[in-house]
């Protein structure tokens, strides 16, 4: 069985700013993680590897640095990385970065045999659009099941595969076809810490590099910047908040007292209407 | 266990760990780095300054690529009461140099360009493993390392302890004893961040000047402590420290010392609307050479921070932890190209280098130091600071006053603090220790 996981390396979005002049995203000195909900997909990928044997190659999109990404997907037990890396890759949109992704699974497919699933995480923490996996899907036309909160039965013989589906009115479980592409919802399941083997081989690993024209793009026209009809019209940041922390200087008075007294120090009206409602009851 | 045996293993990706591995790699020899952080800075902790020479003995164009902040041009000394600072300045435009001496660094930002080099020269470099403990054979030699990863021991014939100041595995194997509280500080550090031409003008720099403030007085309460202030490009670097024994005797806070230097009249305007985007804290080894515990044995090596080797008088540790990491890896590479065993006789000859080197003897040069500012830390981080602010005030402030007045009550303030034995007693211990 191969099994293809599509993953991307994101700023890590708890420490991500806004420029306060510009209002872009600054990116500098942000470190960068594989998408959260990447870590699920890859984790299912792995156990099903465990249970029914043969190999997950990671695919990602991005900039050379990417790597990063890619070489900890090989510490968690990854058998292969590939590396999708053009600067007319730059810029994509989702319609874009499908046809990309898309054409890469294809080639991973010619080169490292056909896949049986693919996976990917239910949408990036960038993003956030839910949208790329998707997109694959419907590019090599493929079965898609989205939400997927956990693989039921993989049958090898007949080629079906049993997951359950998380949607608004409750789980739905499904069945389908191999091959399949399956996005993987959060907290299904805890991505493992890989063994020694494992941490040593990717960290010797050589990473395949793939250009447009490595993985079989054809229409160049369709990547990246120009491949990609959205738009950004606009981009913000919400305002701060006004509140400022205050030092307070207890001095020798208890802490709660310190603490009221000047609390209707800055609320002069505070004190007298605490007083008018506590006279109400 | 993994069957693949390795030369060495380096445990830890500071300064001494990468200087190890990184010499190990480039001698050809099959290194295998492990690093419990995420990756090589992100739990190292230093000031921090970056001091060229030794860098440059490891990686002679590091200037080309390291992340750097600012060259030094100026060193400022601050005596320090509750109210005022009295300074020794030394600023030079010699530092303007073609290749600067010194540098302001970010360690998160320069271990992660360090070990990329070390990546480069060849060394295997696995981080988010964490080493549980040495792997020691039925005579206790050390033969390898336990890891928290699954089958995760692995064996090398030589390992370089880079494990930092606590030393966990050393102490843990019985290689060395627990550092003593009163042989290390506990100090703390903010990053204050504000734009460039403010951190410039606040600090008469231009370019990619720099400057230190190195700053010692009432603002450590009595214990043996000192304060810094760093500039580095867009932030600056403020923390204290004092022993560890020290806060435990007097019951005062880390956070609270920080939070009364921040608000020192001569620290405050320094500062002023930044904002502070880390907080970290970290220990240091002060108890200089007495302190030095054994530095190999069979199968095993200590190196930097961890061999406490640090000179808390010049506030130097960086620099003696990539000169041990340094000699430590050539050492060994000299006793595997005789194809000797890692012995611990065989390696006795990285203390004989060491002994060779600066670094011990730097540390031997101060080796009462440590002791002294410990028992004398009342007077010389709160008395005489105070003595010789108020002395300073009396010299400067014009209030009619006759100057041979003026003198008479400044010597006046000394005796009675300290009595005339008091005084020569102190100049004569600090003179002997300084030796």
């Amino acid at each position: 069985m191969h099994i293809v996981v599509c993953i991307k390396q994101v700023p890590d979005s708890a420490q991500i700013r806004v420029h306060p002049v510009t209002n872009t995203i600054m990116r500098q000195g942000v470190p960068t993680i594989i998408n959260p909900y990447d870590l699920f997909a890859l984790e299912a990928a792995l156990e099903l590897r465990d249970k029914f044997g043969g190999e997950v190659t990671v695919l990602t999109m991005g900039p050379p640095s990417a790597e990063d990404s890619l070489r900890k997907a090989l510490t968690f037990g990854a058998d292969r990385a590939v590396l999708l890396t053009d600067r007319f890759f730059a810029g994509a949109d989702t319609l874009a970065t499908t046809y990309a992704l898309a054409t890469a699974v294809r080639k991973i497919g010619e080169t490292y045999g056909a896949p049986d699933i693919i996976f990917t995480g239910k949408q990036t923490i960038d993003g956030d659009t839910a949208q790329v996996g998707p997109g694959i899907a419907k590019r090599l036309g493929l079965l898609q099941l989205t939400y997927v909160a956990k693989i039921g039965s993989l049958d090898l013989a007949a080629r079906t595969i049993e997951a359950e589906r998380r949607s608004e009115g409750g789980v739905q479980v499904l069945r389908t076809r191999l091959p399949c592409l399956i996005t993987m919802l959060e907290a299904t399941n805890e991505i493992r810490r890989g063994a020694m083997i494992d941490a040593l081989r990717a960290a010797r690993a050589e990473i395949v590099k793939w250009s447009a024209q490595d993985a079989g793009v054809e229409d160049i026209a369709k990547c990246g910047l120009r491949g990609s009809p959205t738009i950004v019209k606009k981009v913000f940041a919400p305002s701060p908040r006004a509140e400022k922390a205050v030092l307070i200087d207890f001095g020798s008075r208890p802490p709660a007292e310190a603490l009221i007294e000047d609390i209707f120090k800055r609320q002069p009206k505070l004190e007298a209407e605490l007083a008018a409602l506590a006279r109400g009851f | 266990m993994i069957e693949e045996k390795f030369d060495a293993i380096v445990v830890g990706a500071g300064m001494a760990g990468n200087a190890a591995a990184l010499t190990l790699a480039q001698r050809g020899l099959k290194v295998l780095q492990l690093e419990r952080g995420e990756y090589s800075g992100s739990k190292n902790v230093q000031g921090a300054i970056l001091y060229a020479d030794m860098l440059e003995k490891l990686i002679p164009d590091f200037r080309e690529d390291a992340p750097l902040e600012r060259h030094l041009v100026e060193q400022r000394f601050w005596m320090m009461d509750d109210r005022s600072h009295v300074g020794l300045h030394y600023r030079s435009d010699d530092f303007n140099e073609e290749r600067p001496n010194r540098y302001t660094i970010i360690r998160a930002q320069f271990d992660k360009w360090f070990s990329s080099k070390v990546r480069e020269a060849g060394a295997t470099v696995l981080c988010e493993t964490t080493v549980t403990e040495l792997a020691q054979d039925a005579y206790g030699r050390v033969i390898g390392v336990r890891t928290d990863r699954h089958d995760g021991e692995v064996h090398a014939d030589v390992v370089v302890l880079a494990e930092g100041v606590n030393g966990l595995l050393g102490t843990r194997a019985d290689l060395r004893a627990r550092p003593r509280p009163d042989n290390v500080a506990l100090a703390v550090k903010e990053m204050h961040f504000l734009p460039r031409e403010t951190i410039e003008a606040r600090f008469n720099l231009k370019g990619d000047e720099g400057t230190v403030i190195e700053a010692a007085g009432t603002i450590s309460r009595g214990m043996t402590g000192m304060g810094f202030i760093y500039a580095n490009k867009e932030c600056v670097s403020l923390g204290i420290g004092c022993l560890v024994s020290d806060f435990e005797k007097t019951g005062e806070t880390p956070y609270g010392l920080l939070e009364r230097f921040k608000r020192h009249p001569s620290v405050a305007p320094l500062i002023e609307g930044s904002e502070v985007k880390e907080y970290s804290a970290h220990l240091i080894p002060e108890g200089g050479y007495k302190a030095i515990p054994q530095l190999y044995g069979h199968g095993w090596v200590v190196v930097g921070d961890a061999a406490q080797l640090n000179n808390a008088i010049h506030r130097e540790g960086s620099n003696l932890a990539m000169t041990s990491g340094r000699i430590a890896a050539e050492a060994i590479f000299q006793v595997k190209s005789r194809r000797d065993p890692m012995t611990k006789e065989n390696l006795s000859l990285y203390k004989k280098m060491l002994d060779d080197s600066f670094v011990i003897k730097d540390l031997k040069k101060y080796k009462d130091m440590p002791q002294l500012m410990h028992i004398q830390s009342q007077n010389f981080f709160l008395t005489y600071p105070q003595l010789v602010s108020k002395a300073m005030q009396n010299f400067v402030r014009v209030d009619g006053t006759p100057k041979a007045e003026k003198e008479k009550t400044t010597l006046r303030s000394f005796v009675s603090a300290r009595s005339w034995t008091g005084l020569f007693g102190d100049a004569f211990r600090f003179a002997r220790a300084w030796r």
